[in-house]
C-alpha cells in the first residue's frame, strides 16, 4: 500500500513527466503510467502468454497514433494477414481498411514456413528490413509493430544468425527514430520464450491474463523503462467494446480536495453524534456490522436524505435486486421509489460473481461517468471477496474509493461482519481509506433484540465515542437520545468492551 | 560478374525452369549465389533454366509478394509448386533438393 502510494505519487510530479520524448498509446491509464506514453524512437518489448491482449495493445498503439497523433504506422505480421487482423479488431470499431486506404496504415504481413524453405548456405534478414524500410517510406510511418516477431525462429533453421539480424533490426529501427512495439510470447523462467529482452532494453511490459476461481483478471506491469519514472505496480486492465482501458490511476496522487463543507447523514441523531453536521462532503464512510443490523436501512436514509436535497444519488447493489431493496425500505418507512422515478435515484445491481474485479470496477466508472452522482452507496462491498482474493478486493476497492474522491462523491460503504466480535478481514484493511466508520451491533441479552450504533473514527470532526441504541421503526431508523446511551451500552455489552481495543488498533 | 536478366540461351519455347534470384545489391553473398546457381543451372538443367535477378534495393516493392525475408532467396516458380532456397546456395546438394533435382536424403 505504502509503495503504491509513493510510487504513483510520482504522476504528480509534472517536473517528471517530460524528461524523455514519449509516443502516447492514447490507451486510458497506459500514458498515466509510462507518465506520457512509450519512449519516442525506441523499442517497447509487450510480452504475455497466448490471450494476453499483446496483439490488440500494440493494434490500439497504432490506430490510436494513427488517428489521434498523426503519427501514421506499419504493422508487421508474423501471425495473421491483414484480412485476420482486421475482422479481429472490427468489432472494436477499428476500421483497418480505411486507414490503409488512407495511407495511414501498412499492414505487412510475413509468412514463414519451415517446411517450405531450403537453407542452402549464409544468408541474412535483408529482405525483412527491405520490406520495412518501404512500408516505412511508403506513408512516412513514426510508428512500427512487429507482432510477434518470435515466429521467426519457427521458421528458420539458423538461431545465430537470427539472433544477430534481430539485434540488428532493433538497432535499424532505433536509428529509424521510429517508436517500435515488439511483441513476445510469454517463456519460462524469461520474460519471452527467445530472450527478446536481452535486445530490448528500453521498456517492456508485461501482460498477464490470470483465471483464479473461475474469473480472469488481466493485468498490466511495467518491468522496466530506461531513462523514465514509471509506475512498478500491476494494474489491472480491460479489454471489452471500447478495447484496451488500464485501470485508471491517474487520481492515485493523494490530491484530492478537502472540502469542508458538510452534508446530513439523513438521521437527525447521526449527524449529532457527527459533531452535529454529519459527514464531510466527498468522504468515504464505512458501515460494517452482521447480517441484520441495519445497515442498509442506514444507507437508504443517506440515499433518501440526499435525493431529497435535490442530488444525483447512484447506489450499487451487490446483494439484492433494487425491487427487493426498495420493498424492504418502503417496510421502514423509506420510499426510494419516487426519486427513482425522477431520475435522481440510480440503481446498478451487479451479481459479483458476473465477471471480474476489474470489469466490476470498470463497470463502475463506466456508470459513474455516466450518470455524474453527487452521493454513492455500494452495499455491500464484502460480497465482492466472493470474487477475488483478499488483495484484490482491497485494490480494487483502494481505486474505487480514490476514484469518488477525486470526483468528491461522497461514499457510503457498508461491510457484512460475520460475526459479533471479530472485525473481518476486509473491514480491518479498508478501514484505513475510510473517514468515518460507523459500526452496528445487536444483542438479544436481556430478552429482546436490542440494536446499537456508535462512530468508530470520523477524521476531522469531533465526533461521539458513545454506544446509541437505536430502533427501526415503520418510519425509520431512530436513535435514542443521548440519556439513554448508557443503558443501551450495557445492552448491547459486546460492542462497548471491543470498542476501545478498536480504537488502539487504528 | 554479370547479372544478366536471361543468362540461358534464346529460345522460342518457355523454359521448364523458371527461376527467380532475390538479392539486395551487389553484395559478396549476393554474387557467390549467383555463381553458384548459374553453376548447379549449367550442370544439371542446361537449355532448360531461365534466371531472373531481382535487386530490392531497385525494386523494394516486390519482396512483399514472394514472401520475401532471408536474402539471398531463391524461388522456383516453374515448375510448380513453388519452391524457396535461403542462403547463397553454397551446399550444392540441398540445393538440388531444394530443386526437386535430386531426392531428400
Amino acid at each position: 500500500m505504502q509503495q503504491q502510494k509513493s510510487d504513483l505519487a510520482l504522476f504528480a510530479n509534472p517536473a517528471l513527466k517530460h524528461s524523455l520524448p514519449k509516443s502516447p498509446t492514447g490507451i486510458r491509464g497506459l500514458d498515466e503510467i509510462t507518465l506520457g506514453g512509450l519512449p519516442q524512437g525506441r523499442p517497447t518489448l509487450v510480452c504475455g502468454g497466448p490471450g494476453s491482449g499483446k496483439t490488440l495493445l500494440g493494434l490500439t498503439f497504432l490506430v490510436n497514433g494513427a488517428l489521434h497523433f498523426d503519427e501514421p504506422g506499419v504493422l508487421m505480421t508474423f501471425e495473421e494477414n491483414a484480412e485476420e487482423v482486421a475482422s479481429d479488431v472490427a468489432s472494436l470499431g477499428f476500421d483497418l481498411p480505411d486507414l490503409i486506404s488512407t495511407q495511414k496504415l501498412v499492414v505487412d504481413y510475413v509468412r514463414v514456413e519451415r517446411s517450405e524453405i531450403e537453407e542452402t548456405g549464409a544468408y541474412d534478414l535483408e529482405g525483412l528490413f527491405v520490406r520495412l524500410d518501404y512500408a516505412i517510406r511508403s506513408v512516412g510511418a513514426r510508428r512500427v509493430v512487429l507482432d510477434t516477431i518470435e515466429s521467426l525462429f519457427a521458421g528458420l533453421r539458423d538461431e545465430g544468425v537470427l539472433r544477430a539480424e534481430l539485434r540488428r533490426l532493433f538497432r535499424w529501427l532505433k536509428d529509424k527514430g521510429v517508436t517500435t512495439l515488439i511483441t513476445g510470447e510469454r517463456g519460462d523462467g524469461q520474460l519471452t520464450k527467445q530472450g527478446l529482452e536481452e535486445y530490448v532494453s528500453d521498456a517492456v511490459i508485461l501482460l498477464d491474463h490470470r483465471v483464479l476461481d473461475q474469473v480472469s483478471t488481466r493485468r498490466l506491469r511495467v518491468v522496466k523503462y530506461r531513462g523514465s519514472y514509471h509506475g512498478t505496480n500491476e494494474y489491472p486492465f480491460l479489454i471489452d467494446q471500447a478495447g484496451i482501458s488500464v485501470l485508471p490511476v491517474s487520481s492515485m496522487a493523494l490530491a484530492h480536495d478537502a472540502p469542508l463543507d458538510r452534508i446530513s447523514a439523513g438521521i437527525p441523531h447521526l449527524d449529532g453524534m457527527l459533531g452535529g453536521k454529519g459527514f464531510y462532503r466527498g468522504s468515504t464512510v464505512l458501515v460494517s456490522g452482521a447480517a441484520g443490523t441495519g445497515k442498509t436501512s442506514l444507507a437508504a436514509h443517506f440515499l433518501d436524505a440526499s435525493c431529497r436535497r435535490g442530488e444525483r444519488c447512484l447506489c450499487f447493489l451487490f446483494e439484492e435486486s433494487p425491487q427487493q431493496l426498495l420493498r424492504n425500505m418502503r417496510s421502514i418507512g423509506v420510499d426510494l421509489e419516487p426519486w427513482v422515478t425522477s431520475g435522481l435515484l440510480q440503481f446498478h445491481a451487479d451479481r459479483p460473481s458476473r465477471y471480474g474485479l476489474e470489469t466490476h470496477l470498470a463497470t463502475m466508472h463506466q456508470v459513474v461517468a455516466d450518470f455524474k452522482p453527487t452521493v454513492a452507496v455500494l452495499d455491500p462491498v464484502t460480497n465482492l471477496m466472493t470474487v477475488g482474493t483478499f488483495a484484490d478486493v482491497q485494490a480494487m476497492l483502494t481505486r474505487m474509493i480514490d476514484h469518488l474522491k477525486t470526483e468528491n462523491i461522497t461514499a457510503v460503504l457498508t461491510s457484512l461482519t460475520p460475526g459479533r466480535t471479530e472485525v473481518e478481514r476486509t473491514e480491518t484493511s479498508i478501514s484505513s481509506l475510510m473517514d468515518t466508520w460507523i459500526v452496528l451491533a445487536n444483542d438479544d441479552l436481556g430478552g429482546h433484540h436490542r440494536r446499537g450504533l456508535y462512530v468508530l473514527k470520523s477524521r476531522g470532526m469531533a465526533h461521539s465515542n458513545e454506544l446509541r441504541e437505536f430502533v427501526l421503526t415503520d418510519h425509520g431508523l431512530a436513535i435514542a437520545a443521548n440519556g439513554d446511551a448508557h443503558a443501551a451500552a450495557a445492552g448491547v455489552g459486546l460492542a462497548a468492551q471491543k470498542g476501545p481495543d478498536r480504537h488502539a488498533a487504528l | 560478374m554479370q547479372l544478366s536478366e536471361n543468362a540461358a540461351a534464346p529460345s522460342p519455347e518457355p523454359k521448364a525452369y523458371c527461376l527467380r534470384l532475390y538479392v539486395a545489391g551487389k553484395t559478396p553473398k549476393s554474387i557467390l549465389a549467383f555463381t553458384n546457381l548459374k553453376r548447379i543451372c549449367e550442370d544439371h538443367l542446361l537449355g532448360r533454366y531461365e534466371i531472373e535477378i531481382i535487386d530490392l534495393l531497385e525494386n523494394p516493392q516486390l519482396a512483399q509478394g514472394d514472401q520475401i525475408l532471408a536474402l539471398p532467396t531463391l524461388v522456383r516458380r516453374l515448375p510448380e509448386p513453388i519452391k524457396k532456397i535461403i542462403g547463397d546456395l553454397s551446399n550444392t546438394e540441398r540445393v538440388l533438393v531444394g530443386l526437386d533435382l535430386q531426392e531428400r536424403r
